[in-house]
C-alpha cells in the first residue's frame, strides 16, 4: 500500500499529467494515420524526452506506444487500412462490419476490447510485481546473457520462412554495436582511421534512419491515394455491452497478450494468432471469422493492446527489451543513468508502480477521449501520403540533429534511411538489426562477466535460473529445427505432387521417340517368345 | 510459371536476389578485414577478447546470408531487378534533400530554413495549390515552434543571426 502511494505521489505533478495527456492523444493522432505508426513517431520524439525527468520522457512514451493501437483501428476499419502494423488482423472482421452498414459497432467494439486488454494487462502486472521482485534478484550476469540470448534466438525464429535473412540482419546489428573503441582493452574496432567512427554508432541515429527516414522515403515515392471514408452516427457505448457478452474471448486474449508480451521477441503478432484462432475454433460460428465476427474482432483487438504493459517486464526487471520499441525507452533510462535490470525492482519499486499506473490511466483518458473526439479523428487518414513523407522526413531531422548537432549522424541516419526503405520494399525484417544492436551489447558486457568465474563450461549453467534459460533455448531451437524440417517435406510433397512434364518441342520428340522404341521392344519381345516358345506337353 | 518454393518464398521477387548478393559481398569483405581492424590481445580469455564480438556479428551475417542466397528460388537478374535498382536509387535524391537541409540550418537558421525547405520540397512533389502550400508553411512553422520554443531542443541558432539587431539577436538565437 506505501508503493501504492509513493508511487501515486510520482504521478501527481503537472508535468506527468501533461505527459499523460501529450502521449494519450499524440497516440491516437498518430496510430490513426496509416503510414506512421508509434516507432515512428517514438524515433522522433526520444532525443526531446532527454532533457525531461525519466518518468516524464517515460510516460511521453509509454503513452505513443499504449494508445497507437486504439488510433490504428479507426483506419483499419473504416478504410480496410491498418493504421499501425498490428491493426492487420483488425481489417478481417472490423471492415466488413463497416461494409454491411456498421461502421459505429465495430469502432465501439474495437474501443473496448483494447481498452479491457490494456487494463487487463497492467493489473496483472501489478499484481505480478512482488513476485516479479522476487525473482529479478535471481538473475546474475550469466542470466541475463542467457536471457538476451533466448531473446536474439526468439526474434530469428519468429520470423518464420525469413528466419536465415533475420538472423543475417541480427549479426549486422551486433556487429554495428561492435564499431568504435572497445570499453576494456581500449582498442579501435573496425574504425578505419576514421575519426567519427571512433565514438561507435549510436543506436538512436539507427533507430532513427531504419524506422522514421525509411518511412519517409517510402511515403514520398509513393502516391496519394484517395480515401473515402464512412460517416458515423450515433453514440459509441454499445461495444461495452457486446464485450461483456464474450468474457471467455476476451479474458483469453488478454491473457495471451499478457505471457507473449513478456517472452522478448515474440509480441504482438503472436498473441493475436494465438487469440484469433483460439476464439474461431471455440467459436459456435466459426464461419463468420473473417467475415465481420465480433469475436474475432474482440480477440485481436484484446490481444494486442495487452502486449505493451508485459512488454516492460523483461525491460525493467531484467533490462532486456524484447522488441523496437521498448529497445527504445531503453536509451531514455540510459541517458538519465537509471539501470533497468534486478536493482531497479528492489530499489525503486514505486517508480515502476509509478509506470504501470501510468499505463492504467493513460488507457482510461484514451477512451474518454475517442468516444468524445472519434469523428473528427477520421479527417487525419486523409493527409496525402507524400505530405506525410515530407512531415515525416522534416521531423526526423529534429531527432538526429538535436542529439549531437552533428551532420556525420545525419549522414549515417541517411545511410540507414536507405537500407530500411530497401527491407521495407523487399518486406524483409528491420527489428532483428535494432535487437541485434541491443542485445549484442548487453550479450558483450554480460559474457565477459560472467566468464570471470567459469571454469568449466558446465558451471556456465550450474544455477537453476541459467539451467531452466539453457533449456529453453534448447528447446526454441529444437522446436524451429522441427518446423523447418516440416516446412521441408511439405514443400518436397507439393513440389512432387506439382511436378508435370516438359512441354518443350524437343522435350515432346524425345518422349515419342522413347514411347515408339518402347513399344517397338514389346512387339520384338512378343515375337520372340512365341518363336522360341518350347512345348511343355508330351507326347 | 512459378514454382512452388517461389509461391511459398515470403515477398516480391524483385530485388531479392540483388540484396542477398549484396549483403553477402558485405559481410565477407567486413570478415576479411577483421585482423587488420580488431586487435587479439595477449594473456586474454577469448570471450573477452576485442576481436569477439564483432567476428561473432561478421560469421553470422556472412552464415545466415549466405544460406538464404543458397535457398532463394532465383539464380538470376532479370529486368525487375534492374528496375528495382534503380527506385533504390532514386530515394538517394531525397536522402540529398534531407542532407541539403542539415547544412542549410547551421548557417541560415532552423526557422528560415525549414519555412524554405518544406514547402519547396512540396513543390517538388508535384503540390502547387495554394491550399498545400499554405499547410506546408503552417507545419513548418509548427514544428519550429513546437520543438525549438516550446521543448528547447539542442538545434543552434543560424550564422546569419549574428547579423541581426542586437535587441532581437538573443530571442531569435534561443528561439527560432
Amino acid at each position: 500500500m506505501d508503493t501504492l502511494l509513493s508511487s501515486l505521489e510520482i504521478l501527481a505533478r503537472w508535468d506527468v499529467i501533461l505527459a499523460l495527456v501529450v502521449g494519450s492523444v499524440g497516440g491516437v493522432l498518430i496510430g490513426a494515420i496509416p503510414g506512421v505508426g508509434p516507432a515512428v513517431a517514438i524515433a522522433i520524439l526520444l532525443p526531446a524526452t532527454f532533457s525531461m525527468d525519466p518518468i516524464v520522457g517515460l510516460t511521453v512514451l509509454l503513452g505513443i506506444y499504449g494508445s497507437s493501437m486504439y488510433g490504428g483501428a479507426i483506419p483499419a476499419v473504416l478504410i480496410n487500412t491498418p493504421g499501425t502494423a498490428v491493426n492487420a488482423l483488425t481489417t478481417y472482421d472490423g471492415f466488413p462490419m463497416t461494409a454491411r452498414g456498421e461502421p459505429r459497432r465495430a469502432l465501439s467494439l474495437a474501443y473496448s476490447s483494447s481498452f479491457f486488454g490494456g487494463i487487463f494487462s497492467v493489473i496483472c502486472l501489478m499484481a505480478f510485481a512482488p513476485v516479479l521482485a522476487k525473482v529479478a534478484p535471481m538473475f546474475g550476469s550469466r542470466e541475463i546473457f542467457l536471457a538476451a540470448l533466448l531473446g536474439i534466438i526468439l526474434v530469428i525464429v519468429a520470423h518464420r520462412g525469413q528466419s536465415l535473412i533475420a538472423g543475417a540482419l541480427a549479426g549486422f546489428g551486433i556487429f554495428i554495436q561492435t564499431i568504435g573503441l572497445e570499453p576494456v582493452k581500449y582498442s579501435k574496432r573496425f574504425t578505419f582511421d576514421q575519426a567519427f567512427l571512433s565514438s561507435g554508432i549510436d543506436l538512436i541515429v539507427v533507430v532513427l534512419g531504419l524506422f522514421a527516414l525509411s518511412q519517409a522515403f517510402l511515403l514520398l515515392t509513393s502516391d496519394d491515394e484517395k480515401i473515402r471514408t464512412t460517416k458515423l452516427r450515433g453514440g459509441l457505448f454499445q461495444g461495452f455491452r457486446e464485450l461483456m457478452r464474450h468474457p471467455r474471448v476476451a479474458g483469453v486474449s488478454a491473457s495471451f497478450g499478457v505471457v507473449m508480451g513478456m517472452i522478448p521477441g515474440v509480441g504482438e503478432f503472436t498473441a493475436q494468432f494465438l487469440s484469433y484462432t483460439y476464439a474461431q475454433k471455440t467459436s459456435k460460428r466459426p464461419q463468420d471469422f473473417g467475415h465481420g465476427s465480433s469475436e474475432g474482432l474482440i480477440a485481436a483487438e484484446t490481444s494486442n493492446n495487452a502486449v505493451p504493459a508485459a512488454a516492460m517486464v523483461p525491460l525493467l526487471a531484467l533490462g532486456i527489451p524484447g522488441e523496437a520499441l521498448t529497445a527504445m525507452m531503453l536509451s531514455v533510462f540510459y541517458v538519465h543513468n537509471v539501470v533497468p535490470g534486478p536493482g531497479l525492482f528492489q530499489n525503486s519499486m514505486d517508480f515502476i508502480m509509478a509506470l504501470y499506473l501510468a499505463l492504467l490511466i493513460l488507457n482510461v483518458l484514451v477512451v474518454v477521449f475517442l468516444l468524445v473526439a472519434t469523428r473528427p479523428l477520421i479527417q487525419v487518414v486523409k493527409i496525402p501520403n507524400r505530405f506525410l513523407g515530407l512531415c515525416v522526413l522534416t521531423l526526423s531531422f529534429v531527432g538526429v540533429y538535436s542529439l549531437r548537432n552533428s551532420a556525420t549522424d545525419c549522414i549515417i541516419a541517411a545511410v540507414f534511411g536507405i537500407i530500411g526503405y530497401i527491407l521495407k520494399r523487399l518486406s524483409l525484417p528491420i527489428v532483428p538489426i535494432i535487437l541485434g544492436m541491443v542485445l549484442g551489447n548487453i550479450m558483450e558486457v554480460k559474457l565477459r562477466a560472467g566468464m570471470a568465474r567459469v571454469k568449466e563450461p558446465f558451471d556456465f549453467i550450474d544455477r537453476p535460473v541459467a539451467m531452466i534459460l539453457f533449456l529453453a533455448i534448447i528447446a526454441v531451437l529444437a522446436i524451429h529445427f522441427r518446423h523447418v524440417l516440416q516446412d521441408r517435406k511439405s514443400l518436397k510433397e507439393a513440389e512432387w505432387q506439382s511436378k508435370h512434364r516438359s512441354t518443350r518441342f524437343g522435350a515432346l520428340l524425345f518422349r515419342r521417340k522413347g514411347s515408339l522404341s518402347r513399344a517397338r521392344g514389346r512387339k520384338v519381345k512378343a515375337r520372340h517368345s512365341t518363336s522360341y516358345r518350347r512345348s511343355t506337353e508330351r507326347d | 510459371m512459378q514454382s512452388e518454393r517461389e509461391r511459398r518464398f515470403p515477398g516480391p521477387r524483385r530485388g531479392q536476389l540483388l540484396f542477398a548478393v549484396a549483403l553477402l559481398f558485405f559481410a565477407v569483405l567486413l570478415l576479411s578485414q577483421t585482423p587488420g581492424q580488431t586487435r587479439w590481445v595477449a594473456k586474454t580469455d577469448f570471450f573477452a577478447q576485442p576481436r569477439f564480438w564483432p567476428a561473432v556479428g561478421l560469421i553470422a551475417m556472412a552464415a545466415f546470408g549466405a544460406l538464404h542466397l543458397y535457398l532463394l528460388p532465383w539464380r538470376r537478374l532479370r529486368r525487375d531487378d534492374r528496375a528495382e535498382a534503380r527506385k533504390w536509387a532514386a530515394v538517394v535524391e531525397y536522402a540529398a534533400w534531407f542532407m541539403g537541409y542539415v547544412f542549410a540550418v547551421p548557417v541560415i537558421g532552423y526557422l528560415p530554413s525549414t519555412l524554405v525547405f518544406v514547402p519547396l520540397l512540396a513543390r517538388r512533389l508535384g503540390y502547387r495549390s495554394g491550399q498545400m502550400m499554405l499547410a506546408a508553411v503552417l507545419f513548418g512553422l509548427a514544428t519550429v515552434v513546437v520543438f525549438k520554443s516550446f521543448l528547447s531542443v539542442k538545434i543552434p541558432g543560424g550564422m546569419i543571426y549574428e547579423y541581426l539587431p542586437a535587441a532581437i539577436r538573443t530571442f531569435f538565437i534561443l528561439n527560432f
